[in-house]
């Protein structure tokens, strides 16, 4: 393994015969992979979309994130909402939000779906998506710039990143005991039949 | 034979008011029968390029009625213009058709202008020629891109949308600020003059494009298998478009060569010199790509002749911050990327419109879905829709 992968925090390297061993929790693991490959749902609403889709092409390329489109609700774990949520529409968005499997994300993109924005006043417009479905992470902007969806990532990571911190009081990766560690070698040796 | 409702019907909470109360607008296909079944596509589909839901009834594979079923975009523009200053409304134009936005400021501008009889510098009209030819093309871009994807080629969306179209819209940030939402185009002229060495850099921008054209049609024109899957797909007879209404390369891809830009030349398009492409293959889906993707060239053409002959000179007509059109009505439209994009305001001689309507080409061009896909696969349900290139912001307003 490369040595770039130690410098997260709760991952624990120890030298054996043969190789090097990781001691890690589950759940450290798991939040880990879960914030490097945040699959958003391809759902554009309106403007806001268009910039959502210029993130994942090559100028932006979220990929290098983890972060891929996918077309079903059920592949992917965050929901952008890209867009002005009308009153027809809003019904769809909360069946989308249920159709996702947990743990789920949702971001509001703009300022149609934080608050209303440049149709505050609309007869036929919803006033911010938080009265429908939870939000995780709100962007301003009308619409926001690729980059500030870039940011909305990175604080999304942090958040998935702070589950692990709160957690870690009782799930404290425990380092092996020096005789652990000897049995862990005499089974490698063992196993290499030499 | 059995009920009528179809499958996407929202669950309703009983007794419990939610945002979702008001108004149901369901579509309903009535009478099922025995061999058929109903197939809900959106509102979030991803080949539906937004929040369009269409009901299709079929029998085995084969399409016989689709019903569109608009309005999830619907934000009430038109009534709101009514409670906004004529500035203001500029703001809201943009957000129609989000795809060319120059082309909406430009619009409404044409409109309130015609009110106010103002007369526009005419470097201002170059500028607007430029900037809305540009969008034009990062428009067609879009169509490029999506359109492939839809058919299964991914690559083509990475160097139209994520290379090509961002140039231009670095172009437009650096003349106005923004890379959706312009605001640029005002009444009596545009916001700002362009600034040094703009020109310049989009005569570069047009020059690096001309040898990229080719590589567009080897990704995708020329592909074997996309041209399978467009070729005879969806034809749309001249009369017919006609008697639907359509404009735009829908329209001209069937044949007839309408195009305000030639045949009521509005702001300087007189003085350019470029040919307008129709579709020679009785208006199917290939027919309705290649008038797009021929349109880039040409409006490149534009662009560079305007780059060329754009004089010097103030950028803003003699119009005050407050203007008060007088009372009227009037009627202006213009040759956007879908088609001819009209704007009708009723002036009461208050600094609001009265009524403000707005010819949106994406709708007009939607009721073609319906009479296209009928007899027609499933897949190649996408290929038309894809082919129709609308906006769903200008849909349903
Ligand atoms: S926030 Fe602005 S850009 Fe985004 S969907 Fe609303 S109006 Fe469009």
């Amino acid at each position: 393994m490369t040595s770039g992968f130690d410098i997260l925090h709760g991952l624990r390297r120890h030298k054996i015969v043969g190789g090097e061993l990781f001691l890690t929790t589950v759940d450290f693991f798991v939040d880990w992979g879960r914030k490097s490959s945040i699959w958003p749902l391809t759902f554009g609403l309106a403007c806001c979309a268009i910039e959502m889709m210029a993130s994942f092409a090559s100028k932006f390329d979220f990929d290098r994130m983890g972060v891929f489109p996918r077309p079903t609700p059920r592949q992917a774990d965050l929901l952008i909402i890209s867009g002005t949520v009308v009153k027809k529409m809003a019904p769809a968005v909360e069946r989308l939000y249920q159709e996702m499997p947990s743990p789920r994300f949702v971001v509001s993109m703009g300022a149609c779906s934080n608050c209303g924005g440049p149709y505050y006043d609309s007869y036929s417009v919803a006033k911010g998506v938080d009265k429908i479905i939870p939000v995780d992470v709100y962007i301003p902007g009308c619409p926001p710039r690729p980059e500030a969806l870039y940011t909305a990532v990175q604080t999304l990571q942090e958040k998935i990143d702070a589950y692990w911190d709160a957690g870690k009081q009782i799930l404290k990766p425990v380092p092996p005991s020096e005789e652990a560690l000897k049995k862990i070698n005499e089974a490698a040796i063992s196993a290499r039949g030499s | 034979m059995t009920s009528p409702t179809t499958p996407n019907t929202p669950p309703k909470n009983h007794g419990q008011a939610t945002l979702a109360d008001g108004p149901v607008f369901e579509t309903k296909i009535e009478q099922v029968g025995e061999h058929e079944m109903i197939l809900n596509m959106g509102p979030q589909h991803p080949s539906t390029h937004g929040v369009l839901r269409v009901v299709l009834k079929l029998d085995g594979e084969v399409i016989t009625e689709a019903v569109p079923d608009v309005g999830y975009l619907h934000r009430g523009l038109e009534k709101l213009s009514e409670n906004r200053t004529y500035p203001m409304n500029i703001v809201l134009s943009d957000r129609n058709d989000y795809l060319s936005a120059m082309n909406n400021n430009w619009a409404f501008c044409l409109a309130v202008e015609k009110l106010l009889k103002v007369e526009i510098p005419s470097r201002a009209e170059f500028i607007r020629v430029i900037v809305g030819e540009l969008n034009r093309i990062a428009s067609h871009m879009v169509f490029y891109g999506t359109y492939g994807i839809d058919l299964g080629a991914f690559t083509p969306f990475l160097y139209s949308f994520g290379r090509d179209r961002e140039e231009i819209l670095d172009l437009f940030e650096e003349i106005c600020g923004a890379r959706i939402t312009y605001n640029f185009i005002r009444v009596g002229g545009v916001m700002l003059d362009a600034p040094e060495g703009w020109i310049e850099r989009v005569k570069a921008f047009v020059d690096r494009m001309a040898p990229r054209l080719v590589e567009y049609d080897k990704l995708l024109t020329l592909n074997p298998i996309f041209i399978d899957r467009n070729l005879g797909i969806g034809r749309l007879p001249a009369e017919k478009a006609l008697a639907l209404g359509l404009t735009g390369p829908n329209l001209r891809a069937s044949g007839p060569a309408l195009d305000l830009r030639k045949d009521h030349p509005y702001s300087v398009y007189k003085e350019f010199h470029f040919d307008v492409p129709v579709g020679k293959g009785g208006g199917d889906c290939y027919d309705r790509f290649m008038v797009r993707r021929q349109e880039i060239t040409e409006s490149l053409k534009i662009v560079r002749q305007a780059c060329e002959k754009i004089p010097s000179g103030p950028v803003m007509g003699k119009v005050g911050r407050v203007y008060r059109p007088p009372a009227g009505e009037v009627f202006a439209q213009l040759e956007a990327p879908r088609g001819w994009l009209g704007s009708y305001l009723v002036s009461d001689g208050t600094e609001r419109p009265y009524r403000h309507h707005i010819r949106a080409p994406s709708f007009i061009n939607l009721q073609a879905l319906s009479d296209l896909v009928k007899g027609l696969k499933v897949a190649d349900t996408v290929a038309v829709l894809g082919s129709l290139d609308f906006v769903l912001g200008e849909v349903d307003r």
